[in-house]
């Protein structure tokens, strides 16, 4: 029990302090995880919204595929990435390995099934609604596509958190494609596991609460963000 | 509609600066070094790097896991130097042509720690092979690596003297964690088990709880460490000079020296191989 | 008045009339049995047809087939001998039972449609501005479409289809459910329209309504047309006996 009120203390602390180290660490990760949101959002949008639409043979396993790989293993992806990012694998001459741009590209793989997989089911909804009246006014593939995912867009926002949820708590894809380089590559997971691995338990727990009141200061961001968009534009 | 279009412009322009602020040091000079979790936790990169990087300009990135993954990844080429203490694979290593040539660059020792109150009854001994058979003798739980770390093949080789058989035994008093050096020693503070770990780790480890060095001193619990150039004529892209310059340090008397210089609560961790020359040795 | 001319950055040229609306040996049907049809219809320049029967009669399901919505069976449907085309599908539009509006403001959704029919700047505005007036929908403009009534709601799927200027207007049972005064008013947007030269396919169950809006009359009954005729001639005499039932209140199977 000690240690949980040690945590508490030392993590008020270290932001309190403006450290350095602390700060370099959030950054990279609010960095890292961000920029593969929005990659992982460009992607998956069109992606789910198509799922939802189109109609094809073995659209029922594509469905399935897609919701199964949200449980994808962070730990594997990592393993998968690395191979391909490895000198030794087909994409080493890229030298990604050991880069953010590592960490980004494992944590799109594991983010964009989620964001496809809720995008089609919302969009799905929404298509049976808009189906017909989209049809009567002449809007095709594509364009229906875009007005639905823009209608959506309240419900995405949520989606688009969800992935934002996975990937700034997974650690497995990340150490394995980064390496844990000191200010290099080291995110807030990652230094939680250096830190564990040193028996600094308290210190380990400390920036575990910093990581969790980072995640809740952006939902919360986001959410404030959400309702005045709403509010102002239908004032 | 033209609210949209300018925040999602204005986000795009943040995401694009954060990426070209963060690629710039993509530039910078460096080499990455595949080491081990004990080197790593025990702070001495924390203190050696600085030095070199001050000295040369070459920025060092290490990438610390077990000595068996440090191997395995600098065999894919996914390092320029390999800094690791398992002999017998560094050899191997070498011996395959992975790497050019092995060096001893330092030493320090194996101890076996375990819970205060030692229900096997071996603190204070310095005959390892003995103490563990006292411990496989009452069935008290024993952590081991399990990981092909080079703190694991020590343990093993030690095992292999005794004549128990711990593979049987494994999942019962013998259990296999699978992970590193630290992840170890916490779950041996926390189960209250024996386990064999480095030195360094364990003195500048800040979870010990009431566990506590029962057995060192014996001549088979020495640890050294080498340092490996990955082979450039295997994998072209290793930064094989830069690469060649840390080693030389290293092993030169600036490196030797700041290895010897490290302390931690005023322990010494690591032993360099070649007595420094100057006014500090 | 609504001025019905054709928007700037149409596609120069292409204007021919796309009525005559004709369907021939039209029929709808599943592996059940045959919903609608064989059906021989056309329909011209004249008003608003009304398209009326019991529940149950097919008169949805015709409506969809005629408008390219649903494929038929057997048989097609060609409009002044020309297959649906783009163009063609532009020149329609649809008002559904249950108003389907777009989760934007109620001046956004008119502009959506109007954007698809190639209206820009200026041009788009003024219909925009002219249309939400004609719907009454102007203290409404910039509020979600969403939060309107059943009745506003529909006002604005009439004037959204309205406001590209379409040569016909189907209208699927379009004041079902509504109160009284929503049903007035839009039955007023109705007959604007029909002033303008918009023909209106107007589907309904209710007699009152049909006897209110029609110029002729096209009687279905179990996916049969039973009876057409101009409105004047069939409430006062029509020839078929399911007919004269349905006007005289009586239930028809």
């Amino acid at each position: 029990m000690q240690d949980f009120g040690d945590a508490f203390g030392l993590a008020f602390n270290l932001i309190l302090q403006g450290d350095s180290d602390l700060a370099e660490i959030v950054g990279l990760s609010l960095r890292v995880t961000l920029i593969a949101v929005a990659v992982s959002c460009a992607i998956g949008f069109p992606l789910g919204a198509a799922a939802a639409i189109m109609r094809f043979p073995g659209r029922q396993g594509v469905v399935i595929a897609m919701n199964a790989l949200m449980g994808l293993p962070p730990v594997v992806v990592g393993l998968l990435v690395y191979m391909l990012l490895s000198n030794a694998g087909p994409l080493g001459v890229l030298q990604l390995l050991y880069t953010p741009t590592a960490m980004i590209i494992a944590q799109c793989v594991l983010v964009i099934p989620i964001v496809a997989a809720l995008t089609r089911q919302t969009i799905e909804d929404l298509a049976t609604e808009y189906d017909e009246q989209l049809r009567s006014l002449g809007v095709g593939g594509a364009g229906q596509a875009a007005t639905l995912l823009w209608d959506a867009r309240f419900s995405l926002l949520t989606t688009a958190l969800a992935g934002f949820g996975r990937a700034i708590a997974e650690v497995g894809a990340v150490i394995t494609v980064g390496g844990n380089i000191d200010h290099v590559t080291r995110v807030m997971t990652t230094a939680i596991a250096v830190e564990t691995s040193k028996g600094n338990l308290g210190l380990a727990l400390a920036l575990g609460i910093i990581l969790i009141l980072m995640a809740m200061i952006v939902n919360g961001l986001v959410m404030t963000l959400r309702t005045q968009w709403m509010s102002r534009a239908y004032g | 509609m033209i609210e949209a279009i300018r925040g999602a412009a204005i986000v795009a322009l943040w995401l694009a600066s954060v990426v070209v602020a963060g690629s710039a040091g993509a530039a910078e000079r460096f080499i990455i070094v595949q080491s081990t979790t004990s080197t790593q936790n025990a702070g001495l990169f924390d203190h050696l790097l600085p030095v070199f990087e001050e000295a040369t300009g070459i920025e060092v990135r290490v990438v610390a896991v077990g000595t068996g993954q440090a191997l395995k990844n600098a065999r894919n080429g996914d390092g320029d130097v390999v800094l690791v203490h398992a002999r017998a694979a560094e050899d191997a290593f070498v011996a395959e042509g992975w790497g050019v040539a092995r060096h001893d660059v330092m030493f320090n020792d194996f101890v076996i720690v375990g819970p205060a109150d030692d229900p096997a009854g071996v603190s204070g001994m310095h005959d390892a092979v003995a103490a563990l058979k006292k411990i496989a003798a009452v069935r008290a739980v024993f952590l081991s690596r399990g990981d092909e770390s080079g703190t694991h093949s020590k343990e093993r080789a030690l095992w292999a003297q005794t004549r128990v058989d711990i593979d049987a035994a494994s999942g019962t008093w013998y259990r296999e964690t699978g992970a590193g050096m630290g992840a170890t020693l916490n779950t041996a503070t926390g189960m209250a088990a024996y386990t064999l770990t480095d030195h360094g780790t364990w003195i500048s480890f800040n979870n010990k709880g009431d566990q506590v060095v029962l057995v060192e001193g014996d001549k088979r619990l020495f640890n050294p460490y080498g340092v490996i150039l990955v082979n450039p004529a295997r994998h072209p892209r290793v930064r094989a000079a830069d690469g060649q310059a840390f080693i030389d340090w290293l092993l030169g008397p600036d490196g030797q020296r700041a290895i010897a210089e490290y302390r931690v609560n005023g322990q010494q961790l690591f032993f360099p191989v070649r007595r420094p020359a100057g006014p500090n040795s | 008045m609504v001025d019905l001319a054709l928007p700037r950055g149409a596609v120069a040229g292409q204007q021919l009339p796309i009525l005559p609306l004709s369907a021939a040996k039209l029929s709808y049907g599943t592996s059940t049995g045959t919903w609608v049809g064989p059906i021989d219809l056309t329909i011209d320049q004249a008003g608003v047809t009304v398209v009326l029967g019991p529940n149950g009669a097919g008169k949805s399901v015709l409506l969809r087939l005629l408008h390219g919505l649903l494929e038929p069976t057997t048989g097609h449907v060609t409009w002044n001998g020309r297959p649906m085309d783009r163009e063609i599908r532009l020149r329609q539009a649809m008002v559904f039972q249950s108003p389907v509006v777009l989760r934007r403001s109620v001046a956004a959704n008119l502009r959506y449609a109007l954007r698809i029919r190639g209206y820009r700047g200026a041009a788009l505005h003024e219909r925009l501005d002219a249309w939400l007036s004609h719907a009454d929908l102007v203290p409404q403009a910039r509020r979600p479409a969403t939060v309107l009534s059943g009745g506003e709601k529909q006002r604005l799927a009439i004037a959204r289809a309205l406001c590209g200027g379409p040569d016909v207007l189907f209208l699927d049972e379009p004041a079902a459910n509504l109160d009284g005064a929503s049903v007035i008013a839009i039955e007023k947007l109705l007959q604007t329209a029909r002033d303008n030269g918009t023909k209106l396919v107007l589907v309904t169950h209710d007699l009152h309504q049909a006897r209110r809006m029609a110029d002729e009359v096209v009687f279905m009954v179990a996916g049969q047309v039973r009876e057409r005729a101009p409105a004047s001639r069939f409430f006062d005499q029509p020839h078929n006996p399911q007919a004269q039932a349905f006007i005289d209140g009586r239930i028809v199977l």
